[in-house]
């Protein structure tokens, strides 16, 4: 009865005592929840251009965000470092197009996501040739400060990374729905030997989704930069992404947003309230759990593509 | 000229159904094992054993059980570091709980909690296929690694919250713990891996493999041909997570000496080996091995070649280097030949059946 009461009864009723303070856990969680989804959009976009699991994308975070603060560091201003590293990491999806892509073209999924891993290391390696691996404090000019609103706190970081997350979402969005360059990215993504044979070059289309999700990846290097310093443990956030990706479908942008912050809550909630029955340090498997879970129910995600098979 | 069936008759069926079908393939195997057991333990000091080749056939048994797993039965784990930690931690517990019962015995009914773990994880694999199950499987390593490091029962209330092997004896020699010869680790650890080695080949090749191998090319007509993916499934995961297991239960007695949860980290154990069987050769039991060798040989090559050609950098420096030449050797080698060191090695013998006189 007892372990009946602390699993079931007690978190409950922990809830209904204080519902601001609920309410502030479920903020914190939406909060960490866009985080994840920075970094879920980057997996998302390349797997929705080329069917390629881009495991390295963890690590293109951590190498945007070295760059960028390698850069800061000889008094480049902001503005202009920014641009760098996004010109940067254009370069990087070129060489990664022209030396590993287009050589693996028809392999099986399996292959490209083991070279994904092998790019992984490439990336941590150079990274920190380049730029050293002591932890760098990346200040890029966002307040990091509290204010309360009807008895809750919330922190201003997070509510920039909050905006930004959005506004990114909503000019991926633009950009997939409204320009060419997006109809051809989803026309590859359906199908790339009738792409290619309505005259989409699919070789460019790669650089332009690589270079979009390295942008992402700059994005979300900023954010969790700005957040817990630039450093090596960067490269593990691939791994809280991962959950996201298969609650939310991999194929979907929407998915990545809404499996983060449901991610995001759960972890929140669940080491919140069920953390001391379990006895702590829930956080590194219960996403996934909740994810495991709910594919049981839904083997393609949240809003995966519906999965068909034929003989 | 050398390698080639002509002139071996083949009267009964059972020669026909042979392992190695043909002489020269015999041979070949008696050569490696000769090697293995007599010629190796000659020639190599404690530093080769205890860095390279124990090591080697450890991960290269839990290679092949991921193998069958994934190359066999198509189903992606990245759960292995997680089955191999319930080995361990099984053997650990066994062990000291019943001291007297003979160490073999305690490995085999370690590897068999390991299946019996990896079936219940396997479960949703009749639901969730691909990447979704590669990522599922991940709650598979993070929970079970999780358990073992808060359970205090598991590492038997001991405040480091290691295991350490205890010293067990095997014909009367020394084979477990910090104060066994390596030569008698070397001889359980080779001799699992023959034996289980041999027995995965098997598998393989009846009608076992046969349905693994049709769940992962099409399960729904696999199902229809009237193959049970239930059972199959399962199997596979069962057979998998008890190779798994003891290669476990061998990597922390025969092997570290004593370890935490940390020595089964997913970039220690479960994405290495996924990377043996990639270059090796899915669906292989000789790639596994060669994907082993390569895996483990290649950081120890890396981290030797610049001293010894006169090269000092500072070691993190080399530790990054070492990083980004492992790197692009995989990408180089999925590049070159997707299909593994075991496709390799049959192109090599196809060659030789030719040679001198390609057509």
């Amino acid at each position: 009865m007892e372990v009946l009461n602390t699993f079931f009864v007690a978190p409950f009723l922990d809830m209904a005592d204080s519902p601001i303070f609920l309410l502030e856990v479920v903020i914190g969680g939406l909060m960490a929840g866009v985080m994840y989804s920075l970094v879920a959009l980057g997996f998302v976009l390349i797997y929705k251009a080329s069917g390629v699991f881009n495991y390295a994308q963890g690590a293109m975070v951590l190498f945007a965000a070295l760059t960028l603060v390698g850069l800061m560091e000889h008094h480049v201003p902001l503005f202009l470092a920014i641009i760098l590293t996004m010109m940067v990491m254009v370069g990087v999806a070129f060489l990664i197009e022209r030396y590993m892509l287009r050589k693996l073209v028809n392999q099986a999924q399996i292959i490209l996501f083991m070279a994904c891993i092998g790019l992984n290391f490439v990336f941590e390696g150079a990274g920190q040739i380049a730029w050293g691996s002591n932890v760098k404090k990346l200040d890029v000019g966002i307040p990091e400060n509290a204010f309360e609103v009807g008895g809750v706190l919330l922190d201003t970081f997070d509510l920039w990374a909050a905006v930004i997350a959005a506004t990114m979402v909503a000019v991926l969005a633009v950009f997939f729905q409204k320009t060419s360059i997006g109809r051809a990215l989803r026309a590859v993504a359906d199908d790339h030997q009738a792409a290619l044979s309505v005259g989409i070059p699919l070789r460019t289309i790669w650089v332009i989704v690589w270079s979009v999700s390295g942008f992402v990846a700059l994005v979300a290097g900023i954010m969790w930069g700005g957040k817990a310093g630039v450093q090596f443990s960067l490269v593990l956030i691939a791994l809280k992404a991962l959950p996201v990706l298969i609650l939310g479908g991999f194929e979907s942008v929407p998915g990545a947003i809404i499996g983060g912050l449901l991610i995001g809550v759960f972890e929140k909630v669940s080491e919140v309230y069920w953390g001391p029955a379990f006895g702590g340090a829930i956080e590194g498997w219960f996403g996934y759990m909740a994810a495991l879970v709910f594919l049981m129910f839904r083997p393609q995600g949240l809003f995966g593509e519906k999965i068909i098979e034929r003989v | 000229m050398f390698y080639r069936e002509a002139g071996q008759f083949k009267s009964t069926y059972q020669s026909d159904q042979a392992i190695f079908p043909i002489a020269q393939d015999r041979w070949f195997m008696a050569l490696v094992l000769v090697v293995a057991y007599v010629a190796i333990p000659m020639a190599a000091d404690e530093y080769w054993f205890q860095a390279v080749l124990i090591p080697f056939y450890v991960l290269a048994l839990a290679a092949i059980g991921l193998n069958i797993l994934t190359g066999y039965a198509g189903q992606v784990s990245l759960g292995t570091g997680a089955f191999m930690a319930v080995g361990a931690y099984a053997t650990y517990k066994l062990s000291t709980a019943f001291p007297e019962l003979n160490i073999v015995i305690v490995f085999l009914m370690s590897g068999m909690i390991a299946a019996a773990v990896g079936m219940i994880f396997g479960l949703p694999s009749l639901r969730i296929k691909g990447f979704y199950l590669a990522v599922a499987t991940l709650a598979a390593q993070f929970f079970i690694l999780w358990v073992f490091n808060k359970v205090e029962w598991f590492f038997n209330y001991s405040p480091s919250g290691t295991i350490t092997a205890p010293p067990r004896e095997l014909f009367g020699y020394l084979v477990t713990g910090p104060r066994a010869e390596p030569i008698a680790r070397y001889y359980v650890v080779l001799t699992f891996l023959v034996v289980f080695a041999l027995a995965a080949k098997n598998m393989a090749r009846g009608h076992i493999g046969r349905a693994w191998m049709a769940i992962r090319d099409m399960d729904i007509a696999a199902e229809i041909i009237g193959i049970r993916p239930l059972h199959t499934k399962l199997l596979a995961f069962g057979v998998s997570s008890f190779y798994c297991g003891v290669a476990g239960a061998l990597y922390i007695f025969c092997w570290l000496g004593s370890a935490e949860t940390e020595a089964f980290d997913i970039l220690n154990i479960s994405f290495p080996v996924l990377f043996m069987i990639i270059i090796g050769g899915l669906g292989s039991v000789l790639g596994s091995i060669l994907g082993a060798a390569f895996i483990t040989l290649l950081p120890i090559f890396l981290t030797n070649a610049p001293p010894a050609i006169g090269i000092h950098l500072g070691t993190e420096l080399q530790k990054n280097i070492e990083e980004i030449i492992f790197g692009v050797m995989i990408i180089f080698f999925l590049i070159v030949e997707p299909a593994g060191f075991n496709r390799l090695w049959q192109i090599t013998k196809e060659k030789m059946r030719m040679w001198p006189f390609p057509y």
